[in-house]
């Protein structure tokens, strides 16, 4: 593992007086710049430029369609509403509460249980091959189908509960994806199986990264597996947790299609992710305006936690 | 600048279709009917059209009920590339004429007499500014029973004639220890039941000014409160498990047995003929105690797109197919709906089916003819949403009485319109 | 740790820790994959059942007559909307289209990487924070803005093809599609390859520099040859995620000729009327994973490469 990466290269060393070849260096100067203008470029318009065409469109009354007329921030105000209303729960409410429990729970359980799998298949297993596409396979499925096999298995009357009842074990009572209160942790249950796997990987691809003589050295100096790992390893895989943060948070965000394969909204609709109730809105009630209003908000959400974690791991450090 | 494209997109989507000369002996038709018996109907229609030398260019998008079809759809339109015609419900059809989109089929309309053939409710759909811009494909009735009759006979029950009849036959088969009710828990299911609670419960005149006027004081009145205790009695008598249930493994108990009665639209007929069973023999289907008379309805429509003329030919023969009497007759035998116009011989039709005609016929006429609220057909999407939240809610438990759920309608309703 | 400077007995004690810890290391990695498989062999199961026997048995119980009729039928005969023509032809539709996408969003995501940490210039920070948060937008909020602005280029290519005789791609849905693709997916490429090159040794570069590489050829010699586990990492990433796109599939592409593998999987499992034919379901969902679950195979093998890679590094 190197410590110099934070070391910054002079781009290019020397100037060549002539003019000629000053044209030519100045181009090789501005090669990685236009290198990287057409992916800067694309990211602009596609992504910030529809984010400011959603922000506008919240200030409309865009129904079905978008309209372009400004009428003020009523989308807001039903928004600011609807979060306090927690008895009976709004929708919104219902959508945003389940987003604090399912995302939390969600990153959390993937990074550890990630890296923990991964740590174990380091240890020179036996077999890596085979486990290693075990834990992989869940991402490669669509989940319109896996969603199914979940739900079989999580149903009371089809899955665990009455397969355990008929071995015997009658008292076993297993109805959560049946429960307006506990709906959210099947969903949390579905999304960890199908992503921890891939965080696996990503930690496994920085473990096999990480030079192993440091390792060595820090065996020699007589460190235990637990120190090693605490102290050295773990801190080197910082931009592995990066990585692995940015995947889940935007997984844990996009979550739309777990939600309705697994639970279909869930009873009363408790199973609500942000995502439901903007697709909701924006395409199946026709209040367009609400919509983008909400995936303003949940942006917002977004830059509020992300902004300063991308702050702290992305400026310069030293080491 | 997005206004510009968008306004651009739809004059020169015309400009864009000219260049495929090779593409006007063709029908792009989007649909949800992507398997089973209603693939099967559709398919002839796809057969109709073939014959008259039109091929069909297939746009197949499941889920959600017709959700994720018009997503596609959206998109489709934003990108100005129209399908020749899409499967639509109701209002949509509406926002989608009053957004410029749709084409005129009223030359063809007249000449094919849809004005007096097509029952008046549909039209408010079908026809907008004055123009024919979809075609109506059938007539779903929601206040129905289908019962077992297997069932039936063991716990020796009758026809139901109210709603109180209809309890004291749940107890009967709870008793019997058979499950009594098969319902879906999801929210568009329970909505449809509650709408035949609400007609049975309030009377036709009532149903009319809740759910299709949305008149505030029958919303909030001691009718609807009364409604949602009805509902609540309903509910005990499901089994535990029914949280999240698709609507066709609910039939699905009632056509094997482990279920009396499920109370669903008529589409649940087309799962009993694709399991082979004879109405009156194998099953019942009952109108929804104290609602014989009236018919609460929603139904299928294929909004006609404004293509570029080259193409027209090809919508115009694809609407007169699908209002034609022998398609009319053909594919409502098998979706288990009535034809969308009424002059259909009805020789074809079962039991159930001759009734489901007779009584739309008579809804028709008497002014007893309601739209669904929860399948939108009482209002748009936005409210018959919203409607379903506090239905959903209130069968789940989020909200806890009758009380609440009135003013909780009320506010939800008023928020959304 | 070194054996010599220890007693005798000390070792074997070691050694019977030592053992210990293998069995729990092996024990507990048995127990996640059983977690991971369950699903899977209650799709496999399933698949292999007749509608019988799935809807009378217990979905965990193993299938009394297995057959193999739903994969032949979801293969060459299920419905996809009115054609019935099983799931088979959309394979080339999907293939034609991740391909592409995966491989111009890597390497773009690679020499971004390259760019951000070996050739950084003032507010590199910035570029790469600004990258990465797009990750972050809902895609349905997208989804109309990026259908018009697909629809006014497909008419420009439509004027081209008029004038050059030849659209140069636009309007072709497969090419919207590539093109969606790579233009959401650069944020992680980009980020997947950054994090990566960033532990890279920045000395080797500035040798070769001084040997008068240019700025390619470092990339090609000296920075894809070492990349192989962030490689294989990106391609998972993206072919999966692009291989299971469904939002942006229907919507750019439901029409008929182009349709991806998932719209048209969708349209078979996501029925909602007639009897369910889960068995045809399952194996149809099996058949669609298939090239996913090869890549994972396959590409899965690349991290012990990577391993190889990575002592050369240092």
């Amino acid at each position: 593992m190197s410590t110099v990466a934070e070391t910054k290269i002079k781009l290019t060393p020397e100037h060549n007086a002539r003019p000629g070849a000053s044209v030519r260096s100045r181009l090789q100067d501005a090669l990685p710049k236009i290198v990287l203008a057409p992916s800067f470029a694309a990211t602009v318009i596609f992504v910030y430029g529809f984010i400011l065409w959603t922000i506008y469109l919240s200030f409309t009354n865009s129904k079905t369609f978008p309209s372009y007329a400004i009428t003020g921030p009523r989308a807001y105000q039903r928004l600011w509403r609807w979060t306090f209303e927690s008895d009976p729960p709004s929708s919104w409410y219902t959508s945003i509460t389940n987003m604090g429990i399912f995302g939390f729970l969600y990153i959390f359980i993937c990074l550890a249980l990630g890296l923990f799998l991964a740590i174990l298949l380091d240890q020179k297993i036996r077999g890596e091959g085979v486990l290693r596409p075990i834990y992989l396979y869940p991402m490669a499925l669509s989940f319109i189908v896996t969603g199914v096999a979940w739900k079989w298995f999580l149903d009371p009357g089809l899955g665990l509960e009455q397969t355990l009842h008929q071995w015997g074990w009658t008292s076993f009572h297993f109805d959560w994806i049946k429960n307006k209160d506990f709906v959210i942790y099947t969903v949390v249950i579905a999304g960890v199986w199908q992503a921890s796997g891939f965080i696996m990987a990503m930690f496994l691809a920085g473990l096999r990264g990480i030079d192993g003589e440091i390792m060595k050295a820090a065996q020699i100096d007589g460190a235990t597996t637990f120190q090693l790992y605490r102290r050295i390893v773990i801190p080197l895989l910082r931009p592995v947790f990066l990585s692995a943060f940015i995947v889940l948070a935007h997984l844990a965000i996009k979550s739309y299609d777990l939600v309705v394969a697994l639970t279909s909204g869930g009873p009363g609709g408790s199973a609500w992710l942000p995502s439901n109730f903007m697709y909701e809105f924006t395409f199946k009630r026709n209040e367009m305006a609400v919509g983008s209003a909400s995936a303003v908000i949940m942006l917002m959400t977004i830059t509020a936690i992300i902004v300063p974690y991308l702050y702290s791991e992305l400026r310069e450090r030293p080491r | 600048m997005l206004r510009k494209l968008l306004i651009g997109t739809a004059l020169a989507s015309g400009f864009a279709f000219a260049a495929h000369a090779e593409d006007v002996k063709e029908v792009q038709m989007l649909h949800w009917w992507t398997s089973g018996g209603e693939a099967a109907a559709l398919n002839v229609l796809k057969e109709d059209l073939s014959k008259e030398g039109f091929a069909w260019k297939d746009v197949p998008v499941a889920g959600g009920g017709g959700d994720a079809a018009m997503t596609a759809l959206k998109a489709m339109v934003a990108a100005g590339n129209y399908p020749t015609a899409s499967q639509m419900l109701g209002y949509t059809v509406l926002d989608y004429a009053a957004a410029g989109v749709m084409g005129d089929l009223t030359e063809t309309a007249k000449k094919e007499g849809w004005d007096k053939s097509v029952p008046a409710a549909l039209q408010k759909f079908s026809v907008y500014d004055g123009k024919w811009v979809a075609a109506p494909v059938n007539v779903h009735s929601v206040n129905w029973l289908w019962i077992n009759k297997a069932v039936m006979d063991k716990i020796g029950g009758t026809e139901p004639k109210t709603f109180d009849d209809f309890v004291a036959l749940l107890d009967k088969a709870k008793a019997a220890g058979v499950i009594p009710l098969a319902l879906g828990g999801q929210n568009w299911q329970e909505a449809t039941m509650f709408d035949s609670v609400v007609l049975s419960t309030g009377g036709p005149e009532f149903y009319k000014k809740a759910f299709n006027d949305l008149d505030e004081e029958s919303l909030k009145s001691d009718t609807m409160k009364k409604s949602f205790d009805n509902l609540a009695k309903l509910v005990t008598f499901v089994d535990p498990n029914f949280s999240g249930r698709d609507w066709n493994l609910a039939t699905a108990m009632v056509i094997k047995g482990d279920a009396l009665v499920q109370v669903m639209g008529d589409w649940a007929k087309g799962e009993f003929n694709a399991a082979k069973k004879t109405p009156g023999t194998d099953f019942l289907c009952y109108r929804f105690p104290g609602t014989d008379g009236s018919v609460i309805y929603n139904s299928d429509m294929f909004g006609m797109f404004n293509v570029p003329d080259d193409r027209k030919a090809a919508q115009v023969a694809l609407a007169t197919a699908t209002l034609s009497k022998s398609f009319q007759s053909a594919f409502n035998v098998v979706k288990g709906s009535v034809p969308a116009r009424t002059d259909v011989p009805d020789t074809d039709f079962d039991a159930c089916g001759k009734k489901g005609m007779a009584d739309l016929k008579a809804a028709n006429d008497g002014g007893t003819l309601f739209g669904s609220l929860a399948q939108g057909y009482g209002a748009p999407p936005a409210v018959a949403n919203a409607y379903k939240d506090v239905v959903s809610k209130f069968v789940h438990g989020q909200i806890k009485t009758s009380d609440e759920a009135v003013t909780e309608l009320v506010k939800a309703i008023d928020d959304a319109k | 740790m070194s054996a010599v400077t220890s007693p005798a007995r000390e070792v074997s004690t070691g050694i019977r820790a030592r053992t210990v810890n293998r069995i729990v290391i092996y024990g507990l990695l048995a127990l996640f994959a059983l977690f991971y498989l369950m699903p899977l062999f209650v799709m496999l199961v399933t698949s292999f059942k007749t509608m019988d026997e799935i809807q009378n048995g217990n979905m965990l119980a193993l299938p009394q007559s297995p057959t193999l009729e739903p994969w032949f039928k979801a293969w060459g005969e299920t419905c996809v909307g009115l054609t019935c023509a099983g799931i088979k032809g959309y394979f080339w539709n999907s293939i034609k289209m991740v391909v592409p996408a995966v491989l111009i969003s890597t390497l773009l995501g690679a020499l971004n990487g390259y760019v951000l940490t070996k050739w950084r210039f003032r507010g590199h920070t910035l570029v790469f924070g600004l990258m990465l948060f797009a990750c972050f937008i809902p895609f349905q909020s997208v989804l109309l803005p990026m259908a018009t602005i697909l629809g006014s280029l497909g008419r420009f290519g439509v004027t081209l093809q008029n004038s050059t005789g030849f659209s140069f791609g636009l309007g072709n849905p497969t090419v919207n599609l590539v093109f969606v693709h790579v233009v959401y997916g650069l944020g992680f490429t980009t980020l997947f390859f950054r994090n990566y090159y960033e532990a890279f040794p920045t000395e080797l570069i500035k040798a070769a520099q001084v040997d008068g590489a240019s700025f390619f050829q470092i990339f090609r010699r000296i920075m894809l040859p070492n990349s192989m586990p962030i490689f294989v990492v990106t391609v998972i990433y993206q072919f999966t995620n692009i291989w299971n796109d469904f939002l942006f599939a229907s919507a750019y592409a439901g029409t008929g000729d182009a349709m991806p593998m998932t719209v048209a999987l969708n349209n078979v499992v996501n029925t909602s009327t007639g009897v369910v034919e889960y068995n045809v379901n399952m194996a149809a969902a099996m058949i669609a994973a298939l090239p996913t679950l090869l890549v994972y195979v396959v590409a899965g093998r690349y991290f012990v490469r990577g391993l190889m890679a990575g002592a050369v590094k240092g």
